[in-house]
């Protein structure tokens, strides 16, 4: 039997700050596994969950780009339903569309994965930054702390998404079958309650393709 | 917890944290200034003195832009006193790219920092490369919502700095030669005290750790925190000197987080080209084949052609106050 794979995307962020959540998880859930930090998406096959970390999304794209073959194989398995948690620049990278406040449309590179249109730097810039306790059904009655740096906010959802938190009347917070994504830094939070979730649900499509793979075998 | 919020908050007494009452907004707090360091990781920020240059950098990849009025080596070429960048080159390039937007300020000069928070900057760098304005004392950092990175030679240096407020630092290296030696020395001298008093935290030797403290002129605080972690308790890059896509990887493998690269682009004769390959050899630094890629996409017969660090008649990093 294969163990849990986990992957993130390491071409820039903040990384490290999603592996150690991860890693976190794993032990919360009491769970076996590995965190494969991929820079090439050559590994990406073999993989349960993916996190695309928060950083830059033009830098990501840029040089996801760069490597047209790898890019096109990651939104095969995306859209066949490898669990994705993407945050801040993740779900920028994912979204079908992008425009920045200030400057309007950019050609930037998007993996266009997930139905929703995302509006860069929506908050203003670093100095408007901020954390904030948000309501998240989801993970239960208690608050979850929301660290929005440079946030995006989501402006168009497609039928297929499910809100999951608004801040101030925006989406900041959304799920669609097994990605999800948001405009704050659930790894910064030191409360692994958004990783945990993830996680289960890379258990879930784990457990899927173990049946899958033994009903092929038999 | 991803992030050290250790030294905690040090505002002055009439400096209250901007609270907005109705949704409990917190702004300019510990987590998100250093959180801000935290998604420049595994980039590059270039420095760049007009909109074509910043526009060249964004689609090259770099992670962030650095306005100055004058890059590095065109400083000591032209003398005199280097002031921050004007702000209507700042508030162009604000409009002109999505990634974000840093800016030198003098050492210790409060007032154009504080004209940089308020110009809507990203993060303020208090800079040698600038003639410094203070002879005696560091901007006392925590008193601003905007995040700043300051320069170290050494440990003590990137400690002070972390305990004045810095969310950031970098290696102060010898800005505008082309020379990425001192940044390589500065980083090597640092990890080898982080080494030392790691070894003094793993064995419980706090005569050791306070000797320490007082030899870095900073607190016990952070002294066991460095020790707790195993690094600086925030993001660390390298700075001075950068010119090719090996430089960059060089300093990625000696452990810094990321890259600034100041005169080693604009100032070299294919500067798109070399942007594009020094990001390549940023995140890709432990990736031969990717590596000898990027360095093929550069001519070394464009390459900035340097200064000797050993003749230089300013030492940007021996600039500022002594402690």
């Amino acid at each position: 039997m294969n163990s849990l794979k986990i992957g993130i995307l390491s071409i820039q962020g903040d990384i490290e700050e999603n592996a150690s959540a991860v890693k976190k998880s794993l032990l919360e859930l009491e769970t076996e596994g590995q965190i494969i930090h991929l820079k090439n998406t050559s590994g990406i096959e073999g993989l349960h969950g993916l996190v695309i970390p928060g950083g830059e999304s033009t830098v990501m794209g840029i040089l996801l780009s760069l490597q047209k073959i790898h890019l096109n194989l990651l939104v095969r398995k995306i859209s066949e339903g490898l669990p994705v948690l993407g945050t801040c620049a993740g779900l920028i990278l994912m979204a079908n569309k992008a425009h920045d406040k200030t400057l309007g449309e950019t050609k930037q590179q998007l993996l266009q994965v997930l139905d929703v249109t995302v509006e860069r730097n929506a908050f203003g810039r670093q100095r408007e930054s901020f954390e904030a306790d948000l309501e998240i059904p989801m993970l239960g009655q208690e608050p979850f702390k929301g660290v929005f740096i440079r946030g995006p906010v989501i402006t168009e959802v497609g039928k297929n998404v499910q809100i999951l938190t608004r801040f101030e009347n925006k989406i900041v917070a959304v799920k669609q079958d097994n990605i999800m994504a948001t405009s704050f830094h659930p790894e910064l939070a030191s409360d692994n309650r958004f990783h945990n979730k993830f996680l289960s649900t890379c258990i879930k499509y784990y457990k899927s393709k173990e049946i899958g793979q033994d009903g092929l075998k038999s | 917890m991803a992030i050290s919020l250790v030294p905690s908050n040090r505002k002055s007494e009439s400096k209250k944290i901007l609270i907005e009452k109705d949704n409990n907004t917190v702004k300019g707090s510990v987590l998100v200034k250093r959180g801000f360091a935290h998604m420049q990781k595994h980039g590059v920020i270039m420095d760049v003195t007009n909109v074509e240059q910043a526009q060249i950098a964004e689609e090259s990849g770099a992670v962030a832009v650095m306005v100055l009025d004058k890059l590095p080596y065109d400083v000591r070429k032209a003398g005199g006193v280097a002031r921050t960048a004007g702000v209507k080159t700042i508030l162009d390039i604000m409009n002109s790219v999505s990634i974000p937007i840093m800016a030198k300020c003098r050492i210790g000069h409060v007032s154009e920092a504080q004209m940089l928070e308020s110009c809507g900057v990203d993060m303020v760098d208090e800079s040698e490369v600038l003639t410094p304005a203070d002879e005696e004392n560091h901007i006392w950092k925590w008193d601003f919502t905007t995040p700043f990175v300051n320069g170290a030679k050494n440990l003590g240096e990137a400690l002070r700095r972390i305990e004045e407020g810095a969310s950031m630092i970098r290696t102060k290296g010898e800005p505008g030669t082309g020379n990425v030696a001192e940044a390589v020395n500065h980083i090597k001298i640092l990890n080898r005290e982080v080494r030392m008093l790691c070894s003094a935290y793993s064995e419980n030797d706090f005569q050791e750790m306070i000797k320490l403290s007082r030899e870095f002129r900073v607190s016990l605080d952070v002294v066991r925190e460095v020790g707790r972690l195993g690094r600086l308790p925030v993001v660390n890059f390298a700075a001075g000197g950068i010119t090719t896509p090996s430089d960059a990887a060089f300093l990625m493998r000696l452990g810094c987080d990321g890259v600034f690269v100041g005169s080693g682009i604009f100032k070299s004769e294919d500067p798109s080209l070399r942007a594009r390959a020094v990001v390549l050899a940023t995140t890709y630094y432990d990736d031969e084949k990717i590596l000898l890629e990027a360095q093929r996409m550069v001519d070394e017969k464009k390459s900035l052609i340097g200064l000797d660090t050993k003749n230089l008649d300013i030492r940007m990093q021996e600039r500022g106050p002594l402690v």
